[in-house]
């Protein structure tokens, strides 16, 4: 599984935060850092974070 | 066939956010059998926040609001353009506008909310709401056309991101009218009400408050609008956001309670039916997080929530495969973007309105402030107010509010 998250889009709500800790995170300024090839079995909470994004900037690529 | 798979139909009737949330999770729980969505509007499902905000400031496309759908809902059959007018639950039929009948195994009421009008005397043209994307756009033409005096009836979130707006696209006049003392107030309560107030107006938007509207100026557009204490305000365009109505009328005659929304049981069935499931913002569910009581909610985060539990509920039934123990409980959320801060919330805060307190940062100058909403002690709601870090600033609560203990429903 790939994550790709469009950088431009995205506010620094981090609601995929709270969906998927594994794949998403905050660094200190409040910043997005993400995990770009999670494996697979975290497919469910990435679809997640991928729902529940504001913006709508993460996209999953098989 | 084996025990996982399915026949049958489910019909989805409304197709915005909650009706592609509710396919989706229907696939996620098992249901292989045909989907069918019917929505009103011409567009597939988009996003909505964006149309008081960057949809009026013309900078988002309509290719940047769609939701991409799962792929699991790639054959779901979509129509459009096309409203239900009446629904025969025991017979299990919906009856469409253009005289379609569908029948169905499964129902899911995904149909929304639609603008309060207001319906003092004066004139139509001129007066706008903000719900739809073509609601948008005929907004923004009237925005940007020069020398436009707009009125906003309403200091709620849509009113109050309107007005923001309309002052970064220029707009010479803007004005905020609402019958309470302080914007935002009835959600949010007086504390930030007032720190609001402060950041709108010295950004130049006018406020007129504790006042209502009794009438429009002008013959065959609006030229005014005439308050409750007798002044009179110029205004070109008015954009009227004084909350909204659910669209249940297509249910009546089957025994719902469609007072404010289809109320529904802690698995979101509506009336006791187990093939009729409510999600989204017309859905008045009971939250077992604070006690219980079935609420309308119309935050962000609410459609994806209830989809998910809705999916659950429905395709165990149909399935035959009993229902989950587990009482729905969903941590609202949103957020609102105005001139250059946001608002973030977590919880419900006007569950705790009795009991407000500041967290972190003063209701002073324009720094981030953390205001927390109490009820018998415990936090029940998180709002920040600030620049880009308030959401990881309101964040930082997330995890007091998710430790309350769900009560039993």
């Amino acid at each position: 599984m790939k994550v790709v998250v469009d950088m431009n889009k995205c506010q620094d709500h981090g609601q995929c935060v709270f969906a998927s800790p594994d794949v998403f995170s905050l660094d200190a300024d409040g910043r997005l850092l993400y995990v770009p090839d999670p494996d697979d079995a975290l497919r469910d909470e990435v679809e997640e974070a991928a729902d529940v994004c504001p913006l709508q900037a993460i996209r999953i690529e098989d | 066939m084996t025990a996982s798979e399915s026949t049958g139909r489910v019909l989805v009737v409304g197709a915005s956010m909650a009706g592609l949330r509710a396919a989706e999770q229907l696939r996620a729980a098992g249901w292989t059998g045909a989907i069918t969505l019917v929505g009103d509007e011409p567009h597939m499902p988009y996003n909505r926040p964006p149309l008081s905000k960057e949809v009026l400031a013309g900078k988002a496309p309509f290719a940047s609001l769609a939701f991409r759908p799962r792929p699991a809902v790639a054959d779901a059959a979509w129509l459009l353009g096309r409203r239900a007018v009446t629904a025969r639950l025991p017979e299990r039929t919906v009856v469409l506008d253009d005289g379609t009948s569908l029948s169905y195994d499964g129902l899911v009421v995904a149909t929304g909310m639609r603008p309060r009008r207001l319906t003092c005397p004066g004139p139509l043209p001129g007066r706008h709401t903000v719900r739809t994307l073509d609601d948008a756009q005929g907004l923004r033409e009237a925005l940007t056309r020069p020398g436009a005096r707009v009125v906003v009836v309403g200091a709620g979130f849509i009113g109050c991101e309107v007005a923001a707006t309309a002052v970064a696209l220029g707009v010479r006049e803007v004005t905020v009218v609402d019958p309470l003392p302080l914007p935002m107030t009835g959600p949010l309560g007086p504390l930030l009400g007032r720190a609001l107030l402060r950041r709108h107006e010295a950004r130049g938007v006018r406020f007129a408050l504790g006042t209502g509207v009794a009438g429009f100026t002008g013959d065959d557009r609006v030229t005014g609008v005439e308050l409750s204490d007798g002044r009179v305000l110029a205004a070109d365009v008015v954009v009227e956001s004084v909350g909204s109505v659910a669209n249940t009328e297509w249910l009546d005659g089957n025994g719902l309670d469609l007072t404010d929304g289809v109320r529904t049981d802690a698995l979101l069935r509506a009336g006791g039916r187990p093939e009729a499931v409510a999600v989204g913002d017309v859905a008045r569910f009971p939250n077992a997080r604070y006690d219980g009581v079935p609420r309308r909610v119309e935050h962000w985060s609410i459609p994806g929530d209830t989809a998910k539990q809705a999916a659950r509920t429905l395709v165990a039934h149909l399935h035959g495969t009993g229902e989950e123990p587990a009482p729905f409980a969903p941590l609202p959320t949103f957020w609102s973007d105005q001139h250059d801060f946001r608002l973030q919330s977590f919880g419900a805060p006007s569950y705790g309105a009795d009991d407000v307190r500041v967290l972190d940062g003063t209701t002073d100058g324009d720094g981030d402030l953390v205001v927390g909403y109490h009820r018998d002690g415990l936090l029940v709601g998180v709002v920040a107010l600030g620049g880009p870090g308030a959401a990881s600033a309101a964040a930082r609560h997330r995890p007091a509010l998710l430790a309350r203990p769900a009560v039993t429903a």
